[in-house]
């Protein structure tokens, strides 16, 4: 049995994603900003793509602007939002410990350039309380960003709260909502959120595809200079096959989203259940405020890339956050912002699923995981020094 | 998966040689469970040859690898022929690791070494210091707090 676990990394096309864009790649191949009729067409194409992405955010096409996936849209919310700063002498940004790379890789590169940055710190449960931002917010602040829900422990942030205190004191909000989008209801306008960012792939959508939503009136900047696409702020003829498959999936998706998160909620929590009742093992993230589809675990005494690679061999596909798997020395960002310690984060498993996985394939994780952490449990000196009293538990 | 050799893949899935060895003559843990990373090597010595050999290793798939291929390379060996074993010839008998893989093959040689300085300590036999590694090493990372 081959289980895909790992849809917080990517998942599968949807057939309805790949049938809308198999037309663009083969009879209707014009450029959109081509004058004739072919050219029209997918000028046309595009347009509607814009307005399905729009309505399942609840802004104006106009609002949207497309890019090559999550991490550009987030570096241009960014960087645009600290080039309106920088304009008005605002050169300080708020955000969190827990973001994904795109941005605060992006936040490093603009603190080298003079703006101070503020990473809120995350509560052990992986939750940041509009409190924190609230009092963190400067005369001088020119954004806030925190990202929907995180991608590594899948809990859900107080974005509404949030970006009412943001537009209560002036300051644009971002918000990643790479792994939000379609499990969660947005409404940008009543969310009081000024900038957006979201990715196909994560969505049963193609790679290489994404939108970032700016409220009208916040002006963008651009990372790709060129021709005039997506009104001058996105240089390069577009990717409409790509396109035309993201507004599809997430049109299919957030059609089907209170049904789709029911089933995988109820997964995960089978997942939940059963995996905590592995000895000394944590669940990363709240218990409540989560995603339907994500579950963290920390096993003490293990490291996750072996675990990973056993779970491979049983048809497992999973992800961890140990620093072996990420080829850094340090384990997870996100699980040492929660608090977990060194030693503990090396031991993470998580598992992200679908709307396709099964109870089936759930059966078999239950039966695989706590046997994979068994065996390994069974050959470290570190469990031994555990079990023998030499060292003390960490995890209860 | 292809990050890794097909003999890395088999001396992990089938690992030699795993387990603890009661009354050992040397033992050596090297590594630190803050790097993810502990190795622990028991050896048996009987006239200055190692008749037997046991590990026990928290780590990646690499560091369980090389301390398997570490305990084959030198079982049955004299101790004088096992102090020469360096990480490049461990890593080479595994057909190679990842480079940012490479200080598990590092931790399996020096797991070797602290068991046998382990071994000469306890016997009152005197050897160069300079030739083994002064800590629990772990000059991978910056993580350097324990042993
Ligand atoms: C929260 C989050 N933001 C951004 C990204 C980047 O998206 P993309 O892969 O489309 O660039 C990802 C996916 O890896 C993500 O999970
Ligand atoms: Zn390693």
């Amino acid at each position: 049995m081959k289980v895909y676990a790992d849809n917080a990394a990517t998942t599968k096309m949807s057939r309805a994603s790949i049938d809308a864009m198999l037309p663009y790649m083969d009879e209707e191949y014009g450029n959109p900003s081509s004058l004739h009729s072919a050219g029209q067409r997918a000028a046309e194409a595009l347009q509607r793509a814009r307005e399905t992405i729009a309505k399942y955010l609840g802004c104006d096409a106009k609002e949207i602007t497309f890019t090559s996936g999550g991490s550009e849209a987030d570096n241009q919310a960014i960087l645009s939002a600290a080039a309106a700063g920088r304009k008005k002498g605002k050169k300080h940004i708020i955000s969190t410990a827990f973001e994904h790379h795109a941005v605060l890789h992006t936040l490093k590169k603009l603190e080298k350039q003079g703006f101070e940055i503020t990473l809120l710190d995350v509560h052990e449960n992986g939750v940041i309380s509009p409190e924190q931002v609230a009092s963190a917010i400067r005369s001088d602040t020119c954004l806030v960003t925190v990202m929907y829900a995180n991608n590594e422990i899948g809990t859900v942030q107080p974005i509404a709260e949030i970006g009412a205190v943001c537009r209560e004191k002036g300051v644009l909000f971002h918000t990643d909502a790479v792994q939000a989008a379609v499990h969660v209801l947005i409404d940008v306008r009543k969310q009081n959120i000024d900038l957006l960012s979201v990715s196909a792939h994560k969505f049963h959508g193609p790679k290489g595809a994404g939108a970032l939503y700016a409220r009208k009136g916040v002006i963008l900047t651009n990372v790709i200079e060129g021709g005039a696409q997506e009104r001058g702020k996105r240089a390069g003829t577009e990717n409409i096959p790509a396109i035309m498959g993201m507004a599809a999936a997430f049109e299919e998706s957030c059609l089907a989203m209170e049904e789709n998160n029911a089933k995988m909620s109820a997964m995960r929590d089978r997942l939940i259940d059963g995996l905590s009742g592995i000895p000394y093992s944590i669940l990363n993230g709240d218990r409540f405020y989560r995603l339907p589809g994500i579950v963290n675990f920390c096993f003490e005494g293990i490291e996750g890339e072996s675990l990973l690679l056993l779970l491979d061999q049983k048809g497992i596909y999973a992800s961890s956050g140990s620093a072996c798997t990420s080829g850094s020395l340090d384990p997870s960002h996100v699980l040492l912002a929660i608090g977990r310690p060194h030693e503990i984060a090396h031991g993470s498993l998580r598992l992200s699923l679908s709307v396709y996985n099964t109870d089936e394939e759930i059966d078999h994780i239950l039966k695989a995981v706590p046997a994979v952490v068994e065996y390994l449990r069974g050959m470290s000196p570190l469990w031994r020094d555990l079990e023998t009293g030499k060292r003390k538990h960490i995890l209860k | 998966m292809a990050l890794y050799s097909e003999k890395v893949m088999d001396h992990f899935y089938n690992p030699r040689n795993v387990g603890v060895i009661e009354n050992a003559d040397g033992v050596g843990e090297v590594g630190n469970a803050i790097c993810g990373d502990i190795m622990k090597i028991y050896l048996k010595i009987d006239n200055n040859v190692i008749t037997d050999v046991k590990f026990e290793t928290f780590g990646c798939g690499s560091a369980i690898a090389s301390s398997s291929m570490a305990t084959e390379l030198i079982k049955g060996k004299p101790l004088s022929e096992a102090l020469t074993l360096t990480n490049k010839a461990v890593a080479e008998a595994l057909d190679g690791l990842p480079p940012h893989k490479m200080h598990c093959s590092v931790l399996a040689e020096e797991a070797i070494k602290a068991a046998v300085m382990d071994y000469y300590d306890k016997n009152g036999i005197s050897y160069d210091r300079t030739q083994f590694p002064d800590c629990g090493s772990c000059e991978h990372c910056g993580h350097c707090t324990e042993g």
